[in-house]
C-alpha cells in the first residue's frame, strides 16, 4: 500500500487547479482586460452565491449523497427574508434569521427522510426540490420582491484592497471555505463525514453514530443555502422567486469539477471553490472575448465528464 | 339514515351550477410557464374578461420555457374538457404545429398570443406585440437622448436563436440608425458601435453578471440595451457598483409594473411597454364570439407598444410614467 503513487497528490486534487490555471492563461492571451486584480475580484463576486451553495453540496456528496433541492431552497430562503422584511416590517437581522431558519428546516427535512425513512437522497431531494419551488412561487405570487431594506444589501457592499474592490460577501464565502476546510480536516466530526461516505456500514460498526452524522450534514447544508440566499439578495438587491434555477446544477458542477467523488468519501472542499471559479472564469472570459454563452455551457459539460472520468480512472489505479 | 335536507339542497345547487357551467363557452389558455409575471398577468386578463362575458377559462402551462410536450398535453386535456377555443403562447414555434393541426381538425379555434408559430398561419390568428417595433422605439429614444454623442453600446440579450430576442435587439439597432438585420432574422446584428454582447436569459442576476463583464471589457459603455426589465435592473446594479449609473443610459422592453417603477426611479431611461392582459382579453372575446356565432378571427393583430419614459425626448413620441403605471401590462 505504501507505494510511491500513494504519496503523490491524487489527480482529483490537482486536476481542477491545473484546469483553472490553463483557462486563465488562455483568456489572458485572448483579452488584455482579463488579467487584473479588479477582474478577479469581480469573478469572485459573481461566483459567491454558487460557491456557498456548493459548500453544502460538497458535504452531502462527501457522504455519497446528492442534493438536487439546493438552488430552490436557496430561492425560498431569499423570498422569505425579503418578504418578511418588506411585508411584515421585521428588522433585517430578524428577517434574515427567519430565512436561514426556513432553509435549515428544509435541510433537516431532507436529512430526516434520508436517515429515518432510508429514502435515497436523489429521490428525497427531487421531491423537496419541487416542494421548495412551489412554496416559493405561491408565497411570492411569482413576483420579485423589491425595495428591500438597505441593511440587506450590506454583504454586497465593497471595500478596496490593493487594486481590487472586494465585497463583504466574498470575504464571507472565503471565510466559510476556510472554516469548512479546517473542520473537515482537523475535527472528529469532519473525519466522520469522510468515514460515512467511504463505508457507512464499517463506520457504524466502529461506534460512530452514522445517522447523526448524516442528519447533521443535511442540516448544515440547509444552513449554507440560507447563507447563499443572503448573498444572492445582497448581490442583486432583490428577492427573486426565479433564482436558483441554474445554481441548482451549477453547484453540483462546481463540486464535481473540484474533484470531490460522487461515490463519496473523497474530496477536498477547497477544490469546490476552484470548481466554482472555473465556471465563473469561463463566463467572464467568454464575454470579454465576445463569444456566446452557449460555448460556456459546452465547455462546462466537457469538463464535468473529464472530472468524473479522472475520478474513476484514479480509483481504478488505486485498486 | 335520516334525510339531510341541507345536504340535499347543496347537491341540487351543485348540479344546477354544473349544468350552468356546461352552457358557458370554455376557453383554454396555455402559457409558456406558470411563474413568469408576464404570463401571470395574461392569466388574470383572461379571467377578468371571461367573468365579464360569462365564459369559463381553463389555464395550463409548460413546466419550463421550451416545454413543448407539456403544452401538447395541456391542449389535449382542454379539448377533452370541451374547450372550443385555445389561446396559446407557443414555447416551441415549430414543434407545436402538428398538435395545433390536430386540434383544428376537431373544430377548435387556435389563437397564438405573444409569439407566432412557424409558419405563422398554422394558428387561426395571432395577437401579439410587434417586438421589432418595440426595439425600434427604444433605439430612437436612445439616439435622441445621446444627442450626437458617439454611442458605445452593450446589449444584454435573451439567449441565442430566440426570435423575440433577435427582433428586439435588431429593432433597437435599426431604431438607432445603425447597421442591423430585418425583423425576420434570428441572428443578432453586431455593428462596430456594439462593443459587448452578453446573454442575460432575461434574469436579474445574470443581467448583472453580464453587465459587470461588459464594463470590464469596455469601461466607456454609455448605452445599454436590455431584453427585459429584470435584466435592466441587474445592469443598473452593476453600473451602480462601478459608480457609473449616472453616465449610462439603459433602455428595455416589457413595461411590467415593476419595470415602469424603475423608469420612474431613473433606473431605466425608457422602455417599450407591451400588453399581455389585452392579448388575453382579446383572445377570450374572440373565443366567446366563436362559441356564439361560429365566426373565427384570422390574421395578425398588433396588440400595441407604447414607449414609456420619465423624460420626453424631442422628436420621439413617448408617454410618461403615470400613463405607463396606469397601463402596466394592460391594466384597464
Amino acid at each position: 500500500m505504501n507505494s510511491f503513487k500513494d504519496k503523490l497528490p491524487p489527480m482529483g486534487t490537482l486536476g481542477p487547479l491545473i484546469a483553472l490555471v490553463l483557462a486563465c492563461v488562455f483568456f489572458a492571451s485572448q483579452s488584455d482586460r482579463f488579467l487584473s486584480t479588479q477582474n478577479f475580484s469581480l469573478i469572485l463576486a459573481q461566483v459567491m452565491v454558487v460557491g456557498v451553495i456548493a459548500i453544502g453540496q460538497t458535504l452531502i456528496i462527501l457522504t455519497a449523497g446528492i442534493d438536487l433541492s439546493c438552488g430552490m431552497v436557496m430561492a425560498l430562503g431569499g423570498i422569505v427574508m425579503t418578504k418578511f422584511a418588506v411585508d411584515y416590517g421585521l428588522s433585517t437581522p430578524v428577517a434574515m434569521a427567519c430565512g436561514l431558519a426556513v432553509t435549515t428546516l428544509f435541510g433537516y427535512l431532507n436529512g430526516v427522510l434520508v436517515t429515518r425513512i432510508k429514502l435515497p437522497p436523489f429521490i428525497v431531494t427531487l421531491g423537496t426540490l419541487n416542494i421548495a419551488f412551489a412554496i416559493t412561487q405561491l408565497y411570492s405570487g411569482s413576483q420579485t420582491v423589491t425595495d428591500i431594506p438597505a441593511g440587506m444589501n450590506w454583504l454586497g457592499n465593497t471595500f478596496s484592497l490593493g487594486g481590487a474592490t472586494v465585497s463583504y460577501g466574498v470575504v464571507m464565502m472565503l471565510g466559510l471555505y476556510l472554516f469548512t476546510w479546517f473542520a473537515l480536516r482537523e475535527t472528529p466530526a469532519g473525519r466522520h463525514v469522510y468515514a460515512v461516505g467511504n463505508s457507512p456500514e464499517a463506520t457504524r460498526l466502529t461506534g460512530i453514530p452514522t445517522e447523526k452524522v448524516l442528519l447533521g450534514v443535511y442540516v448544515l447544508a440547509g444552513l449554507c443555502y440560507g447563507l447563499a440566499a443572503m448573498l444572492g439578495v445582497a448581490r442583486t438587491g432583490a428577492g427573486d422567486p426565479n433564482a436558483g434555477q441554474t445554481e441548482n446544477l451549477d453547484a453540483i458542477t462546481a463540486v464535481v469539477l473540484g474533484g470531490t467523488s460522487l461515490f463519496g468519501g473523497r474530496g477536498v472542499i477547497l477544490g469546490t471553490l476552484v470548481g466554482a471559479l472555473i465556471v465563473g472564469v469561463f463566463r467572464n472570459g467568454l464575454t470579454l472575448m465576445g463569444v456566446s454563452s452557449v460555448y460556456q455551457i459546452l465547455v462546462t459539460g466537457i469538463l464535468v465528464i473529464l472530472a468524473v472520468a479522472t475520478d474513476q480512472l484514479s480509483r481504478k489505479g488505486a485498486r | 339514515m335520516k334525510l339531510n335536507t341541507p345536504k340535499l339542497m347543496l347537491t341540487a345547487l351543485a348540479l344546477a351550477a354544473t349544468s350552468a357551467y356546461a352552457a358557458e363557452p370554455v376557453i383554454g389558455l396555455i402559457t409558456k410557464t406558470e411563474t413568469n409575471p408576464f404570463f401571470v398577468k395574461m392569466k388574470e386578463g383572461a379571467q377578468a374578461e371571461a367573468t365579464k362575458l360569462g365564459a369559463k377559462v381553463m389555464s395550463a402551462a409548460g413546466k419550463t420555457d421550451g416545454d413543448n410536450a407539456g403544452q401538447v398535453t395541456a391542449m389535449e386535456n382542454m379539448i377533452a374538457a370541451g374547450a372550443k377555443t385555445i389561446l396559446i403562447t407557443p414555447s416551441d414555434s415549430k414543434a407545436i404545429v402538428p398538435a395545433i393541426k390536430k386540434a383544428q381538425a376537431q373544430g377548435v379555434m387556435i389563437i397564438a398570443l405573444d409569439s407566432p408559430t412557424e409558419p405563422a398561419n398554422a394558428t387561426d390568428a395571432l395577437f401579439a406585440t410587434d417586438n421589432y417595433k418595440a426595439g425600434v422605439f427604444i433605439g430612437q429614444y436612445a439616439k435622441a437622448a445621446l444627442n450626437g454623442k458617439k454611442p458605445v453600446i452593450a446589449t444584454l440579450d435573451l439567449f441565442p436563436g430566440h426570435p423575440v430576442g433577435a427582433q428586439r435587439h435588431n429593432g433597437f439597432l435599426q431604431g438607432y440608425g445603425l447597421t442591423s438585420l430585418d425583423a425576420k432574422s434570428n441572428e443578432l446584428a453586431k455593428p462596430a458601435e456594439v462593443v459587448c454582447m452578453a446573454d442575460s436569459f432575461g434574469d436579474r442576476a445574470k443581467g448583472q453578471t453580464g453587465m459587470e463583464n461588459c464594463l470590464q471589457k469596455n469601461p466607456n459603455i454609455n448605452v445599454v440595451y436590455t431584453i427585459n426589465e429584470p435584466a435592466a435592473a441587474g445592469a443598473y446594479n452593476a453600473l451602480k457598483a462601478a459608480g457609473k449609473e449616472k453616465d449610462v443610459l439603459i433602455v428595455s422592453v416589457d413595461g411590467g409594473c415593476a419595470g415602469i417603477k424603475d423608469v420612474g426611479a431613473g433606473v431605466i431611461a425608457a422602455t417599450s411597454q407591451q400588453y399581455p392582459l389585452r392579448m388575453a382579453a382579446m383572445g377570450v372575446a374572440a373565443g366567446v364570439e366563436y362559441a356564439k356565432t361560429g365566426k373565427k378571427v384570422s390574421g395578425y393583430t398588433d396588440t400595441g407598444v407604447t414607449l414609456i419614459s420619465a423624460k420626453a425626448m424631442k422628436g420621439v413620441d413617448s408617454k410618461d410614467v403615470k400613463t405607463g403605471t396606469d397601463l402596466c401590462w394592460g391594466n384597464k
